[in-house]
C-alpha cells in the first residue's frame, strides 16, 4: 500500500492510503473535535455522513474548508486544524447547533454524558450569537426508549445502527429543512413501529434524544414502602461494566461492590440473574438434545438448528421480519424471565410472602429487558413476574443518588437460594458465552463423559458471525453464533432457505453482547471498552469453582424441592413461553 | 398480526411497478414517481407494500416521500392546479396568482378541495419561462396568468372537464 506524506500543525507525518485527515492527526496526537462522527474500531462499525462540519480543517491551497472525517489525505498536503479560519468555522457551526438546542443542560439526562455539551466546552462557547427558530416536535414514549427529537443534532448515527448495524429499519430521516428529524415512518411513535428496542440508537447518541425511560424513581418507592419484599437480580454482563460509571477503568470486575452497594440501597435479598442462566441452560440446553436426538432419529417433524431465546431484541426482531419462522427459536424463557417466575412462584413460598408483596427488580445491561419485563405473558393476573428492569446506568446514579461511595466498598456476595451461580452463567453477558454454557452441559449430558476442559476457545470472539464444530464423541454439533442482528438477518435467512446446517444457532442483538448493549455505561465510540468488559467475564468464569451450570447445588436442590426435572410440565408452566407474529399482512 | 388493506387493484398495479424495475432498492424514486402517476398520491398503506416488495424499509420510503416535494400523500383534485414558483415566473408576480388560487378555492397547498375537484400545489420551473407566470391544470399549461384570470380559469373546470 502506498504511502503518503503531509503536514498536520506543522508535524510531518506519513499515513497510508485512503486514511482520513481525522485519522491521519489522531496518529500524532491531534484530537481534531468531532460530533457526527464515530467510530468503532474492528467492529466494522463507523458514521461518518460528513454533516455536522464541526470537525473542518484548513488544507493549504484549497477555497473551502474540508470536513476531516470524510477527506482522505493526498500526497503533500499541508493542514491546520486549529487556524483563526477553522476555528471560527467551528464555532459557528456549534453555535448554529446550538441556536436549535433546548438550553435544559442542568436538568437534562445526559447531562455529564453529552457529546455537544462537551464541544461546547472544549470550544469555549460562553454565548451564542444566532437566536431563530426552535425545533417544537413531540416527545415520544415507548416501554423501553424516550424520543426527545428537539435534542436531536441529525447526526444520523441512530439511523446508521438502525439500518445498517440492526437492520431493522424503523428510524430514517424524514422531511425537509427545518422540519427534517430522525423518525420512524409516518412519523408514528415507537411502540406501533418494528422497533426491538435493541437501544443500540440509545448507545450511541451524543444528545438526549433518544435516552431510557427511567425506572429509579419507582425502584426508589418500592424499597421505601415497608410493606413490600423487594429482591434484586443483577445480569452477568452488569459487573463488568458498573465500574466505569464510578471513574474506574473499563473491564474491572466490581461484582462484590456491587452486591455491597445494593444491599445498602435497601434491597432485602440480593440476587443472581448467572443462576437464572444456570437454569436456562438446564432447560434450553434439554431442549437441544431432545430435538437433536429425535432429529438423528430420522423425525422429520422436528426442526433444527434451535435458536437461544434470551435476547428480548432478537425475540422481537423475528417476531417482526421472520414470524414463518417463530417454531425454530427455543421456547425457553429469558434469564430475567425465569428468575422473576421463580422468584414470584418458588422464592414467595420459602419466605411465605405473598405474590403482591414481593417486588422483583432486575439490574440489565439493556434497555430491550424494560420492554420485555412488560409483555402480557409475563405477568399473573396483572403482577408481573420482574417489576422493574433498570439499566446498568440508572444503578449507578441510585448508587450516586445513595450518597454510597463505591471505589471503596468492601466486596460482599450475594444471598441465597437465587444467588449462587458457575462460571457458565457468568459468560451468558459476553457473544458466544450461551452456547459454550450450553455446549459445557450438553456434552456431558449428551456423552455422559466429563469434560476435561470446560474453555471453547473456538467459541469466543468479536467476529460478527462466528462457526464451530464440537466433537460430541464423534457427533459433530455444528454451532453458528451471530451478534448484531444484521449477521442475525443473515444466518436466519440461510436457514429460510435451505442453506443452513447449523445444529444450533446463539444470537445476541446487540455487537458484543450483553456487555455492548443499550443500557451500559456509554462507550463514546471506543470500542476498546466493549474488549476489556469481555476480558473481564471470562476472567469471572475462569475463577469460579463451579462452572458448569448442571452442578450448581442450588439449581439441583430446585428442580428437586420444586419443579421436578427440565422441561417438566411446573417448568414448561414457568419456564418456558411462545412467540407471537407481529409482521404486517397487507391483504385486499 | 396487523393487517394492511389495499384494493386488490392498487396491489396489482404497485407490484407491477415494482416488477418492472426488479425490485430494486436503488430504483425506489422510479417506482415512486411510477406508482404516484398511476394512483395520483402515495398513501401509507402504498408505501408499505412498495418498501415489501423492494426489501426496504417502510421509514426509508417514508423519508424519501417526504424529502421531495413532488411526492405527495394526500389525493390530488380531479383536476390538480400547480403554479410555478420558479425564479421567472416568481418575478413575474406568480406569488400573487398562487393567493388568488388559494383565496377562490379556500384551499392551503397540498390540499384538495371537498368535493376532491381541484388541488393546488407549487412546483419548479415547467421550461417555459417565456411564459411566465406559468400556471398548469392537469396537463394544460396557461401563461402570463394574472391574478385577474384566476376566476376564469376555475370556471372553466367547475362543470367537468373544459371544452377546449
Amino acid at each position: 500500500m502506498e504511502m503518503i506524506n503531509l503536514t498536520i500543525d506543522k508535524k510531518p507525518v506519513v499515513v497510508k492510503e485512503g486514511t482520513t485527515i481525522l485519522e491521519a492527526a489522531a496518529e500524532i496526537g491531534i484530537k481534531v473535535p468531532t460530533l457526527c462522527h464515530m467510530k468503532l474500531h474492528d467492529m466494522g462499525i463507523e458514521n461518518k455522513p460528513g454533516g455536522c462540519r464541526v470537525c473542518v480543517v484548513e488544507v493549504e491551497g484549497r477555497r473551502n474548508l474540508a470536513p476531516s472525517c470524510v477527506t482522505k489525505v493526498e500526497e503533500g498536503m499541508v493542514i491546520s486544524t486549529s487556524s483563526i479560519r477553522a476555528l471560527n468555522a467551528r464555532r459557528t457551526v456549534t453555535e448554529l447547533i446550538l441556536s436549535d438546542h433546548p438550553a435544559d443542560c442542568l436538568t437534562c439526562a445526559k447531562s455529564g454524558e453529552c457529546e455537544l455539551q462537551d464541544l461546547a466546552q472544549e470550544l469555549g462557547i460562553r454565548e451564542i450569537h444566532y437566536k431563530g427558530e426552535q425545533s417544537q416536535y413531540r416527545e415520544d414514549t415507548s416501554p423501553a426508549i424516550i424520543r426527545d427529537v428537539n435534542k436531536c443534532v441529525m447526526c444520523r448515527r441512530c439511523e446508521m445502527m438502525c439500518n445498517e448495524v440492526q437492520t431493522v429499519g424503523v428510524l430514517s430521516a424524514v422531511n425537509r429543512g427545518f422540519d427534517a428529524v430522525v423518525a420512524p415512518a409516518f412519523e408514528m411513535n415507537l411502540d406501533h413501529s418494528v422497533c426491538t428496542y435493541c437501544g443500540q440508537c440509545v448507545a450511541v447518541c451524543p444528545t438526549a434524544a433518544l435516552t431510557e425511560v427511567d425506572h429509579t424513581g419507582a425502584v426508589i418507592r418500592a424499597l421505601s414502602d415497608p410493606s413490600k419484599t423487594v429482591i434484586v437480580q443483577t445480569a452477568p454482563a452488569v459487573r463488568a461494566a458498573l465500574g466505569e460509571e464510578f471513574n474506574m477503568e473499563a473491564g474491572n470486575l466490581v461484582t462484590g461492590k456491587m452486591v455491597s452497594a445494593l444491599r445498602q440501597l435497601g434491597f432485602d435479598y440480593i440476587f443472581d440473574t448467572d443462576f437464572a442462566a444456570d437454569l436456562t441452560i438446564m432447560e434450553e440446553g434439554t431442549e437441544l438434545l431432545n430435538r437433536l436426538s429425535k432429529h438423528l432419529n430420522g423425525d422429520k417433524d422436528v426442526k433444527l438448528p434451535i435458536l437461544t431465546s434470551c435476547c428480548p431484541a432478537w425475540v422481537k426482531f423475528f417476531e417482526h421480519q421472520f414470524p414463518d419462522m417463530k417454531e425454530i427459536p427455543s421456547t425457553a424463557r429469558s434469564p430475567q424471565q425465569m428468575f422473576g417466575a421463580i422468584a414470584k412462584n418458588y422464592f414467595t413460598e420459602k419466605i411465605n410472602v405473598k405474590r403482591e408483596d414481593l417486588v422483583v427488580v432486575s439490574i440489565m445491561p439493556c434497555v430491550a429487558k424494560k420492554y420485555e419485563s412488560a409483555r402480557d405473558e409475563f405477568a399473573h393476573e396483572g403482577n408481573p413476574d420482574v417489576d422493574y428492569a433498570i439499566t446498568t446506568r440508572e444503578l449507578a446514579s441510585l448508587i450516586k443518588l445513595a450518597n454510597i461511595e463505591f471505589k471503596s466498598l468492601p466486596e460482599e456476595d450475594f444471598d441465597q437460594p437465587l444467588g449462587e451461580s458457575t462460571g457458565a452463567g457468568v459468560i451468558f453477558g459476553a457473544t458466544g458465552g450461551v452456547i459454550e454454557a450450553a455446549v459445557r452441559t450438553a456434552y456431558e449430558v449428551y456423552t455422559g463423559k466429563g469434560l476435561e476442559k470446560v474453555d471453547f476457545e473456538e467459541l469466543r470472539g468479536m467476529e460478527g458471525i462466528r462457526e464451530a464444530t464440537i466433537d460430541f464423541d464423534g457427533l459433530d454439533l455444528r454451532i453458528g453464533i451471530a451478534h448484531g442482528l444484521g449477521n442475525a438477518r443473515k444466518l436466519l435467512e440461510d436457514i429460510r432457505s435451505g442453506k443452513s446446517n447449523f445444529h444450533a444457532i446463539e444470537i445476541m442483538s446487540c455487537p458484543g453482547g450483553c456487555i455492548g448493549g443499550g443500557g451500559q455505561p456509554y462507550h463514546h465510540g471506543d470500542a476498546s471498552v466493549i474488549r476489556k468488559r469481555m476480558e473481564a467475564i471470562y476472567r469471572e468464569d475462569a475463577n469460579k469453582t463451579i462452572r458448569k451450570s448442571h452442578e450448581n447445588p442450588y439449581i439441583l436442590k430446585l428442580y428437586e424441592e420444586f419443579l421436578g426435572e427440565p422441561m417438566s410440565e411446573k417448568a414448561h408452566h414457568l419456564l418456558h413461553t411462545a412467540y407471537f407474529d407481529r409482521s404486517n399482512k397487507i391483504e385486499s | 398480526m396487523p393487517k394492511i388493506k389495499l384494493a386488490e387493484k392498487t396491489i396489482n398495479i404497485v407490484k407491477e411497478i415494482c416488477a418492472k424495475y426488479d425490485n430494486n432498492e436503488g430504483e425506489l424514486i422510479n417506482v415512486l414517481h411510477n406508482v404516484q402517476a398511476k394512483l395520483g398520491y402515495l398513501p401509507a398503506e402504498v408505501q408499505e407494500l412498495i418498501a415489501k416488495e423492494l426489501n426496504s424499509s417502510v421509514a426509508k420510503v417514508y423519508g424519501v416521500v417526504t424529502f421531495y416535494s413532488f411526492f405527495t400523500m394526500t389525493p390530488m383534485g380531479e383536476f390538480p392546479i400547480s403554479i410555478c414558483m420558479g425564479t421567472a415566473c416568481y418575478v413575474r408576480g406568480a406569488e400573487q396568482v398562487l393567493d388568488e388560487f388559494k383565496r377562490q378555492l379556500k384551499l392551503e397547498i397540498g390540499k384538495t378541495t371537498e368535493d376532491g375537484k381541484f388541488s393546488i400545489s407549487c412546483l419548479r420551473c415547467v421550461g417555459a419561462c417565456g411564459l411566465a407566470p406559468v400556471v398548469m391544470v392537469g396537463e394544460k399549461v396557461y401563461g402570463r396568468v394574472s391574478p385577474q384570470q384566476v376566476r376564469k380559469i376555475i370556471a372553466e373546470y367547475q362543470d367537468g372537464c373544459p371544452s377546449s
